[in-house]
């Protein structure tokens, strides 16, 4: 398993080493050949984590929670590899590609490598260092477009990110000094042995670290009111990157909240961490519900789509009863891989018709006939329909709420929620079923005012031939979706297994 | 209990009359706090990047007072290694990555970042010692005792991470939201050197390198803002919105 383990933190180091040094093409094939192998470890992984920790060298520490993270990242950092072929590789001719795309896949492989080194430390202080490398890794990729735009998004990005995480610096330094007390000056901040101090703990220090945690992580997960970077940020990245940072980098910032929250609530017992979740929560669910009703970039509407399921998972694991906690940990699976084909859908669209903005983005059905439809379904299935696997997550997480007596919460949870799908619906509706082939003055004829009202005097675009950009960029969408379909109608074994072994982990400290 | 019986020994000393030790070691955390106040009224990204040394280098004699007068020999080495890299290092990273763009565009004026505050420069001071004093008092309530230090320098810290992020907020130009989140960094390592002294090497060797990282990547973003907008403010930087 130590091989694995090491194979999983070197794998994408080699191949961001590698892409700096080959051409654009033998570097895609690298990049997807990398992502395949670190998911196909993760998965291997999975069996042995459902029963029992896997540490080596006091610094390395998996469990069931890590590995749910893995997964994740895992999935999505393969599927944008293999996306990536068609996404970069359509305009071939240009001659700046080559030196973009070696940049690309070398930022790409080591922000996806970053990521997958986060959940897999054992010290605080080890996962807020990966964290921060995920950061600056990741600002460079979002500036790599070198627009204005992009330049104006990085910067905000790593400001605000740098300065959030080094709130959490601060948390990580006062829950350093509560376990100290405990555990004698010299010890390496695991939080192994920061949840068996548990109870011991003095009190302010550890409430201070907790509420300092979820404010500076929360700044990298994009709760609301440090949440300002994100849209800007998802919007200008390249759109593999904005899958990544989307399905991915949120949830590993969760991640080391629910670290925290298993520190705090095994020292002060788990009202505390639960309350500040809560508000958290509540107010960036209801805050990106509201700002999904009127966005005119579809990146943006994705960018609130992900700030509200943050808000969600906050929420969920504020009602601490285990069904939401199983919730909270399939939501993770589930959101990873309906962002991530939302996104990858998303830009499938844009490439083709060249523009973000949702009112260019018509005819979407007719012009595309695999991400068109693709699109819709990762829509549906961010807005919680039935057969995907974010249905049953928000199910669980609601029906936690009302056993643990948080029948308010989990009302405005379901309220937000469809305010969300509203918002996103519209959109969508917006994008796929308003004709594109019409002429202007037929389009607003034939829709009602309002919703799906095309702005007057709009030039009609170019007429474009159905069809795909790049069947590269339709293949891991369609991965994706069967993977959604699997966690909706019926999660295999091992994986509820997993998922059991994680809520024992979380709910068993408090 | 040896810990608390030590803390609560070295408060009570603290208490009767200041040691040496003690009044160096607060005069050494106002000094971080006065660096920080200073960098409002910089005028040149060259100054400010200087200010930031003087600040960082009080931090590293902060932590050989400490080493010396607790016998807490990995702090000399800590304070060898974070002298080293943000006295020396970090500023001559900054000042390299920044020199290129400089002859690019000609004249002496890109650095300048005169006049970037949001608000007049007294009122921004104004707000700052509110700040700081509201973090002042704020962590002197919690009741955290430090084993090495006097619990001022803790407050003392907190309130210096407060004001840089005053800082970021008022000053628009991005050298001093860069500096900004430096001395942030600073305000965190005095904090760090008050609560936690004992901290393994290693892990302090990992966040001095991250620090490292983070420099070269704000560098090369500077670099970029610079050629987007030809300038170091962020006035522009409205674009992105809603």
């Amino acid at each position: 398993m130590l091989v694995v383990v090491v194979l999983l933190l070197a794998i994408p180091v080699a191949a961001a080493a590698v892409c700096l040094r080959v051409p654009a093409a033998a570097a895609q094939a690298v990049t997807a050949v990398s992502g395949i192998a670190c998911f196909g470890l993760v998965i291997s992984v999975v069996p042995a984590a459902s029963r029992h920790d896997i540490s080596y060298l006091s610094y390395l520490r998996i469990d069931a929670i890590s590995v749910v993270f893995l997964l994740a990242t895992g999935f999505l950092y393969a599927s944008v590899a293999v996306y990536s072929v068609g996404y970069l590789g359509h305009d071939r001719r240009d001659p700046g590609l080559a030196r973009y795309s070696r940049r690309f896949y070398a930022g790409l492989n080591l922000f996806a490598g970053s990521m997958l080194a986060a959940p897999m430390m054992s010290s605080l202080a080890l996962l807020w260092v990966a964290i921060e490398v995920t950061t600056v890794l990741s600002a460079l990729l979002v500036a790599i477009e070198d627009t204005d735009g992009a330049a104006e998004a990085a910067w905000k990005y790593i400001l605000i990110a740098s300065a959030g995480l080094s709130l959490a610096l601060l948390a990580t330094i006062f829950a350093y000094y509560a376990g100290s007390r405990v555990l004698g000056e010299s010890y390496n901040l695991s939080f192994s042995l920061l949840l068996h101090a548990g109870g011991r703990l003095p009190h302010a220090p550890v409430r201070l670290a907790f509420a300092l945690a979820v404010l500076g992580f929360g700044t990298k997960m994009g709760l609301f009111p440090v949440h300002t970077w994100l849209p800007d940020a998802h919007s200008e990245a390249p759109t593999p990157v904005s899958a990544l940072l989307s399905g991915s980098l949120l949830a590993v910032s969760f991640y080391a909240v629910v670290r925290y929250y298993q520190v705090a609530s095994a020292a002060l017992g788990p009202r505390f961490p639960r309350d500040v979740l809560l508000v958290f929560g509540v107010a960036s669910l209801a805050i990106a519900a509201l700002y999904l009703l009127d966005q005119r970039d579809v990146k943006r509407l994705l960018a609130y789509s992900s700030m509200e399921h943050m808000g969600i998972l906050a929420i969920g694991l504020s009602f601490g009863a285990p069904i939401a906690l199983a919730g909270v940990l399939l939501h993770v699976l589930a959101h990873a891989v309906a962002k991530g084909n939302a996104f990858m859908g998303a830009g499938a669209a844009a490439r083709k018709i060249g523009t973000k903005r949702i009112s260019g983005l018509t005819g979407g059905l007719d012009l595309l006939p695999w991400s068109g439809p693709l699109f819709l379904m990762a829509v549906l299935a961010l807005s919680a329909m039935p057969p995907f696997g974010i249905f049953r997550s928000e199910f669980e997480i609601v029906a936690g709420g009302f056993a643990s007596s948080g029948d308010a919460a989990a009302a405005v949870l379901i309220v937000a929620v469809t305010v969300a799908f509203l918002g996103l619906t519209i959109a969508t509706n917006r994008m796929l079923f308003t004709p594109r082939a019409a002429a202007v003055p037929a389009g607003i004829a034939a829709v009602p005012a309002g919703t799906t009202a095309v702005p007057a005097g709009r030039p009609a675009g170019p007429a474009l031939a159905r069809g795909e950009p790049s069947a590269w960029m339709v293949v891991p969408v369609v991965a994706g979706l069967a993977a959604l379909l699997m966690l909706g109608v019926h999660p295999p074994a091992e994986l509820t297994e997993l998922l059991s072994r994680a809520v024992r982990e979380l709910g068993g400290a408090a | 209990m040896p810990v608390m019986a030590t803390s609560v020994v070295a408060a009570a000393a603290a208490a009767a009359a200041p040691s040496v030790f003690s009044g160096s070691a607060n005069v050494i955390a106002v000094g971080v706090l006065l660096a920080e106040f200073g960098m409002f009224r910089q005028a040149l990204l060259r100054d400010q990047v200087r200010l930031y040394a003087v600040q960082s280098a009080l931090i590293s004699v902060l932590a050989v007072v400490v080493a010396a007068a607790r016998q807490l020999p990995d702090l000399y080495a800590l304070a060898g290694l974070s002298a080293g890299l943000k006295v020396v290092i970090v500023p001559l990273v900054l000042r390299r990555l920044l020199r290129g763009v400089g002859r690019d565009s000609g004249g002496p004026g890109w650095t300048d970042i005169a006049g970037s505050g949001a608000l007049s420069l007294a009122s921004t001071v104004l707000l700052a010692i509110a700040v700081a004093a509201f973090g002042f008092f704020a962590i002197a309530a919690l009741g955290i005792r430090s084993p090495v230090l006097p619990t001022a320098a803790l407050e003392m810290s907190v309130a210096v991470a407060l004001v840089a992020f005053v800082l970021m907020i008022m000053r628009r130009d991005v050298a001093s939201q860069a500096i900004g989140f430096l001395s942030l960094e600073n305000g965190i390592s005095l904090a760090a050197l008050v609560v936690a002294a004992g901290l393994p090497l290693i892990l302090e060797v990992a966040f001095l390198f991250d620090l490292l990282v983070v420099v070269v990547v704000f560098g090369l973003l500077i670099r970029v803002h610079h050629g987007k907008a030809e300038s170091l403010s962020t006035a522009d930087l409205t674009s992105l919105r809603g």
